[in-house]
C-alpha cells in the first residue's frame, strides 16, 4: 500500500543517480565526438581526394576513354609513354622548367626577401604591393604576358627595338626555346612574391643580437650573411622551396593560356600533357597514366621537406 | 605570430651603412623588384582603356593613352557573358569557402583539442592531402564528376574545390586552436559547458583572426582555381572567370586585346580588393601554413 509514495519519494533521486542519457554521453565521449566532428572533412576527402588518387592510378594500368569504362591492360600505356617521343620531351621540360625556375626563384626571392627586411620608407606598402602577382588569378596575369610575348605588338620588343639592341621584333612564344624561357620568366614572375614573403616571416625569426654580436667580432656582411642568415634560415628554406618545387612541377595554367605546349611540343609539361591527351584527346587512362608518372616526383619533394624538418628539429634540440 | 616584433631592434645597424651606399644596395634593386612584379597589371590597365587604333600602332608612345575609351568594357559586359561568369565565380568561391571553413574548424577543433584516438594521424592525413597538386587528381575527378551527373554544373566545382581548401584550412587553423590556452577552456568543463559549447562561445571568438585568414585565403585560392574549372565545364553560361576570359574571348587568330584585358583586370579587382584590406591575415594565413 505504501508503494506508491515511497517511489514518488524515490523519483528525483533516482533522476539524480540515472545513466546520463545518449546525448549527454556522446557529448562527453571524445572519441566519438571526435569522429563526429571529422566526420564532414572525411567524406568530402575520400570521396573527392583519396579515390580519385587511387582511381587515376587504376585508370592509368586500363584502357578507358571518356564516355567508356576501361579493362585492365596492365603496363601497357606505360611501355607506350616510355616509347613515346612526346611523353620523353615533355618529360625534359618539366623536369627543365621546374629546377631552372626553382633556382630562379630562390635566389631572386631571398634576395627580394632580404631587402624588404630592411629599414624602409613605406616599408608595409612595398610588403603588401610585392604579394599582388601571388594573388591575382594565374590564368588573368597569363593573359598579361601572352600580351606582352604578343609577337606583333610586344612591348619589350618595342622598348629594344627604340633602345637600338635589335632590329626586328622577338618571336618570344613561337620559337621553342624562346618559348621556354619566356614561360619560365612568366612562372618566376608569380613564384617570387611566394618565396620573399615566406622566406621575410623566417627572417623576422632571426634574433638582431646575431648579427650585433658578430659585428663586434668584426665579420663583415657577407660572413653574417653565410654564418648566421643561412643557417638559421635553412629550415624555412626546405619547406619554402619543396612547395615551390611542388607548385612548379605540377604547373598547367600558365602554359595552357600562353602556349598550349606548342610550339612543337617545346613548352609541353606532364600536366598540360596529360589534359591534352585525357580531355582533348578522350584518352583518359593515358592521361591517367602520364599523371600518375608525376607521383615518384612529388614523394621525392616531399621526402625532401621531411628531412628538412627532420634536421631542423635536431638543430635546435627540441623534442617537438 | 612572432612576425614583425623584432621589426624596430633588427634595424639597429644600418645608421652603419652611408647614403649613397643604401641607394646601390637597397633602394634602386628594390625599386627594379617593384617595377617588375607589377608592370604586367600596369600593362593589363593601360590596354584595357585603349581604343584599338592605339594598340595597333607602332608610333606614338605605347606606355600611354592619348584617348582613353570604355569600349572594351561595354563590349566584355554587354556583349558576352562575362557578367554571369562573374556571377559563378562568385557563387563558387563563396559556397565552397563556407564549406570548408565549416568542416575545417570541425576538424581542426577534433584533431587539436578534443585528441581522440587516432587524432595524430589524421593530422598527418590531412597534411599529406594539402600536398596533393590537382593537376593530378582532374583526370579521375572528371570521370568520377560525370558519373555522379555533376558534370556542367557548379556543384561540381562547389563540391570539388573543398578538396585543396579543406587541408589548407585545417592545418592553418590547427596552428591557432594550439595558441588557446587550455585553462579557458577547462574552467567551461567544470562550469558545466558541452564541447560544442565551448568550440562556439569560447574557442571560435578567439580564433576569430585564424578563421579570417582561412577564409579570405580559400576565397582567393577558389577564385584562382583553373584546371577543375577547365575540365568539369563545358557550357559558356556556367563558366568561371579565368575559364570564361581565356577559353570565349579568344576568337580564331584575332586577339581582341582590348576586351581580353578588360576582362583580366575586372577579374583580378575583386581579390586584389578583399586582399587589400586583410593584407596582414592573408600574409600571417601564408606563412603560417609554411612554418608549422
Amino acid at each position: 500500500m505504501m508503494q506508491p509514495a515511497v517511489q514518488s519519494v524515490q523519483a528525483p533521486q533516482a533522476r539524480a543517480h540515472r545513466q546520463p542519457s545518449f546525448l549527454e554521453r556522446f557529448q562527453n565521449n571524445r572519441n566519438a565526438l571526435g569522429w563526429a566532428f571529422m566526420l564532414p572533412a572525411t567524406v568530402l576527402l575520400v570521396l573527392f581526394l583519396t579515390y580519385p588518387l587511387g582511381l587515376g592510378t587504376w585508370l592509368g594500368f586500363t584502357d578507358a576513354k571518356i564516355g567508356r569504362d576501361g579493362e585492365w591492360i596492365g603496363l601497357e600505356n606505360f611501355r607506350f609513354l616510355v616509347g613515346d617521343s612526346v611523353t620523353r620531351l615533355a618529360l625534359f621540360n618539366t623536369l627543365f622548367y621546374t629546377v631552372v625556375a626553382s633556382i630562379l626563384k630562390f635566389g631572386l626571392g631571398l634576395w627580394l626577401a632580404l631587402l624588404l627586411n630592411k629599414r624602409l620608407p613605406f616599408q608595409s606598402f612595398f610588403r603588401a604591393v610585392v604579394l599582388l602577382p601571388w594573388i591575382v588569378p594565374t590564368a588573368l596575369s597569363a593573359i598579361a604576358f601572352w600580351w606582352i610575348f604578343d609577337a606583333q605588338f610586344s612591348i619589350i620588343s618595342w622598348a629594344l627595338m627604340k633602345m637600338g639592341l635589335i632590329d626586328k621584333y622577338i618571336d618570344f612564344l613561337g620559337d621553342p626555346w624562346n618559348a621556354r624561357i619566356s614561360t619560365i620568366v612568366a612562372n618566376v614572375w608569380r613564384g617570387i612574391p611566394f618565396v620573399a614573403i615566406s622566406l621575410l616571416a623566417g627572417l623576422q625569426t632571426i634574433s638582431p643580437s646575431y648579427y650585433e654580436a658578430s659585428a663586434i667580432d668584426g665579420a663583415t656582411p657577407w660572413q653574417q650573411f653565410r654564418f648566421i642568415t643561412l643557417p638559421l634560415l635553412t629550415p624555412i628554406i626546405a619547406v619554402v622551396m619543396t612547395f615551390s618545387v611542388l607548385f612548379t612541377f605540377t604547373d598547367f595554367q600558365l602554359i595552357y593560356v600562353l602556349t598550349r605546349g606548342g610550339p612543337l611540343n617545346a613548352t609541353h609539361l606532364m600536366a598540360t600533357l596529360a589534359f591534352q591527351r585525357a580531355i582533348s584527346g578522350g584518352a583518359l587512362a593515358e592521361g591517367a597514366a602520364i599523371a600518375t608518372l608525376m607521383v615518384p616526383f612529388l614523394l621525392a619533394a616531399i621526402a625532401f621537406s621531411y628531412f628538412g624538418l627532420q634536421r631542423r628539429a635536431w638543430q635546435q634540440g627540441s623534442d617537438k | 605570430m612572432s612576425n614583425a616584433k623584432n621589426n624596430d631592434a633588427s634595424q639597429g645597424m644600418d645608421f652603419l651603412q652611408s647614403v649613397p651606399r643604401r641607394w646601390v644596395t637597397l633602394y634602386i634593386p628594390i625599386l627594379i623588384f617593384v617595377f617588375v612584379l607589377l608592370f604586367p597589371f600596369y600593362w593589363m590597365a593601360i590596354t584595357s582603356f585603349k581604343p584599338d587604333s592605339e594598340l595597333l600602332s607602332r608610333s606614338g608612345n605605347p606606355f600611354w593613352i592619348v584617348g582613353p575609351t570604355l569600349a572594351h568594357f561595354e563590349k566584355l559586359l554587354f556583349k558576352t557573358e562575362y557578367p554571369a561568369w562573374l556571377w559563378n565565380t562568385v557563387i563558387v568561391s563563396v559556397v565552397s569557402t563556407g564549406i570548408s571553413l565549416v568542416a575545417s574548424v570541425l576538424a581542426a577543433y577534433a584533431i587539436e583539442r578534443l585528441r581522440f584516438q587516432g587524432a595524430k594521424p589524421a593530422g598527418g592525413a590531412i597534411f599529406l592531402a594539402y600536398l596533393v597538386p590537382p593537376s593530378i587528381l582532374f583526370i579521375p575527378l572528371a570521370a568520377i564528376v560525370v558519373k555522379l551527373g555533376l558534370f556542367d554544373s557548379r556543384m561540381a566545382l562547389i563540391l570539388t574545390y573543398p578538396t585543396f581548401l579543406i587541408p589548407f584550412s585545417t592545418w592553418l587553423l590547427m596552428g591557432y586552436f594550439r595558441s588557446i590556452p587550455y585553462e579557458l577552456e577547462e574552467c567551461a568543463l567544470i562550469d558545466g559547458a558541452t564541447r560544442w559549447q565551448i568550440l562556439v562561445k569560447i574557442v571560435l571568438p578567439l580564433a576569430v583572426p585564424g578563421l579570417i585568414s582561412a577564409g579570405i585565403f580559400a576565397f582567393t585560392l577558389s577564385w584562382n582555381e583553373f584546371i577543375y574549372a577547365l575540365t568539369f565545364v563545358s557550357s559558356s553560361e556556367n563558366k568561371t572567370v579565368p575559364v570564361g576570359v581565356v577559353t570565349e574571348l579568344v576568337e580564331g587568330d584575332v586577339y581582341h586585346w582590348g576586351p581580353l584585358m578588360a576582362g583580366a583586370l575586372l577579374g583580378s579587382l575583386p581579390v586584389a580588393f578583399v586582399y587589400s584590406f586583410f593584407v596582414e591575415y592573408y600574409v600571417s594565413g601564408m606563412t603560417g601554413s609554411v612554418k608549422e
